[in-house]
């Protein structure tokens, strides 16, 4: 069990990002069900909850989501229900269950980069950007290759446009981890590809993106960007399923979320 | 550190540590309704409301429930006992342990769904496990209560 010697409840950034930063084992706590299964000892534990980080909004064409808001705000929103063909509801519904949903958090979620996650999956196909407190806007695809740092992360900031696209999670249960992830966007000529749970963390598939994005879409240019996908990424083993069985998983999938794409487009 | 919250209508101050959950205070302060049968979040059985939504209480620390609204199933005793009787009927209680959470996470779906398909009373109840019943005489009940059936 994680235990926390002290606590503090600051009334802005600032203060938390100075606590943050003044011992190593200062710790931002969002909604703790990850933290709870740790045996961490944690010096102050800084909660978020007077910074008032839980909205989802729109704002100036970006669809603007808090750090402290909850997976299960996620799902139900109806700008999110709306938007993108509503992937990012799509893809948390099947995390463990909707009381647990209603307590963890957007801000943990992402800046904790788990490699089963079904969110950043979704959210790597759409125009995403990561908020950090100190570090600054920038790019998901950008913060997912960064090395942890002691930062918080204040909202994430998605571009509002036509985007297109769909996820899938293949699990072997409802409410179990994925075995793998599977997200694809379309805007214009541009496709994107994205694929977690490898069990390693979710990435683009360049190669097949560009693939795709510079051919007619015919079902063998398809077929073929669904191979590419599943030959440039590398999968692992563990306990949900073999590097072999995700490879064959992922161009199956992907072929599937390409033609999901291609009909909401045709609608 | 001091919290201050309502518990089924009810004003209470409780002293409670930095890193406890809100399932234990709720026990030691004779809550025996909340039951805990997991480490992983994921069992469903110490399901209680704040504001009205449902949470999983044994993974919600207790000083965030500061100023807020704390339901169990002893303050919604008539709703539950409704559901109770037709559950029973259905022979969908055995040991009963999973009860209460499960019970609270429906009374919070009837108060959130209109008119819920089979799929997504499913969907709403995935994470309320029971080790018993095999949850379809569970399903039966929930339909036969929210008048779906
Ligand atoms: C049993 C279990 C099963 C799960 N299954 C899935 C699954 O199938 N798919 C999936 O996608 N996810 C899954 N998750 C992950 C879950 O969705 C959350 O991402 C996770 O619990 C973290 O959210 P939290 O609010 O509980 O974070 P916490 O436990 O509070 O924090 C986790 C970490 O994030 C840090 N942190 C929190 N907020 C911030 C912030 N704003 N800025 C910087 N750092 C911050 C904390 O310091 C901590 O290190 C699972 C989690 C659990 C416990
Ligand atoms: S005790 Fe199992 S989810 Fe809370
Ligand atoms: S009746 Fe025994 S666990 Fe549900």
């Amino acid at each position: 069990m994680f235990t926390v010697l002290d606590m503090a409840q600051p009334d802005k950034l600032e203060e938390a990002f100075e606590i943050l930063t003044k011992r190593k084992n200062n710790t931002i706590l969002g909604g703790c069900a990850f933290l709870k299964m740790s045996k961490k000892r944690i010096g102050t534990g800084i909660d978020l909850s007077r910074l008032n980080l839980d909205y989802i909004r729109e704002d100036n064409g970006f669809i603007v989501i808090g750090a402290m808001a909850a997976l299960r705000d996620l799902e139900t929103n109806a700008l999110l229900r709306d938007a993108f063909g509503g992937i990012l509801s799509q893809s948390v519904r099947n995390i463990i269950g909707v009381q647990f949903r209603n307590g963890v958090t957007v801000g943990a979620s992402v800046y904790s980069r788990y490699g089963f996650s079904d969110l950043l999956t979704a959210l790597l196909v759409l125009d995403t950007e990561v908020e950090l407190y100190n570090g600054g806007k920038m790019p998901l695809r950008d913060f997912l290759q960064k090395p942890y740092e002691k930062d918080i992360l204040v909202q994430l900031r998605i571009e509002k446009n036509q985007r297109l696209a769909a996820f899938s999670s293949f699990r072997k249960s409802a409410s179990d981890f994925a075995v793998l992830n599977i997200a694809v966007s379309n805007l214009d000529k541009q496709w994107t590809i994205a694929v977690g749970a490898r069990p390693g963390r979710a990435v683009i598939a360049e190669t097949a993106s560009r693939a795709l994005s510079q051919g007619h879409l015919s079902a063998e240019e398809i077929e073929a960007a669904a191979k590419i996908a599943a030959d440039e990424l590398s999968f692992g083993t563990n306990t949900r399923g073999t590097a072999g069985y995700r490879k064959a998983l992922c161009q199956v999938l992907v072929k599937r979320e390409i033609m999901e794409v291609l009909q909401c487009k045709s609608n | 550190m001091q919290i201050e919250l309502t518990v089924n209508d009810k004003l209470v101050t409780w002293d409670v540590e930095n890193d406890e959950f809100l399932a234990d205070t709720l026990r030691a302060h004779g809550f025996l309704s909340v039951k805990k049968a997991c480490d992983t979040s994921c069992c469903g059985l110490c399901t209680v409301w704040m504001d009205g939504k449902p949470i999983l209480s044994c993974s919600i620390l207790a000083m965030r429930a500061h100023g807020k609204k704390i339901t169990t199933i002893e303050g919604v005793s008539q709703a539950a006992e409704e559901f109770a009787r037709i559950l029973t009927a259905e022979g969908a209680e055995q040991c009963g342990f999973c009860s209460p959470g499960f019970i609270m996470n429906v009374l919070a779906m009837k108060n959130e769904l209109d008119n819920p398909t089979e799929d997504e009373i499913i969907h709403y109840l995935t994470g309320n496990l029971c080790r018993c019943t095999g949850y379809m005489g569970q399903l039966r009940a929930v339909k036969t209560y929210l008048g779906v059936a």
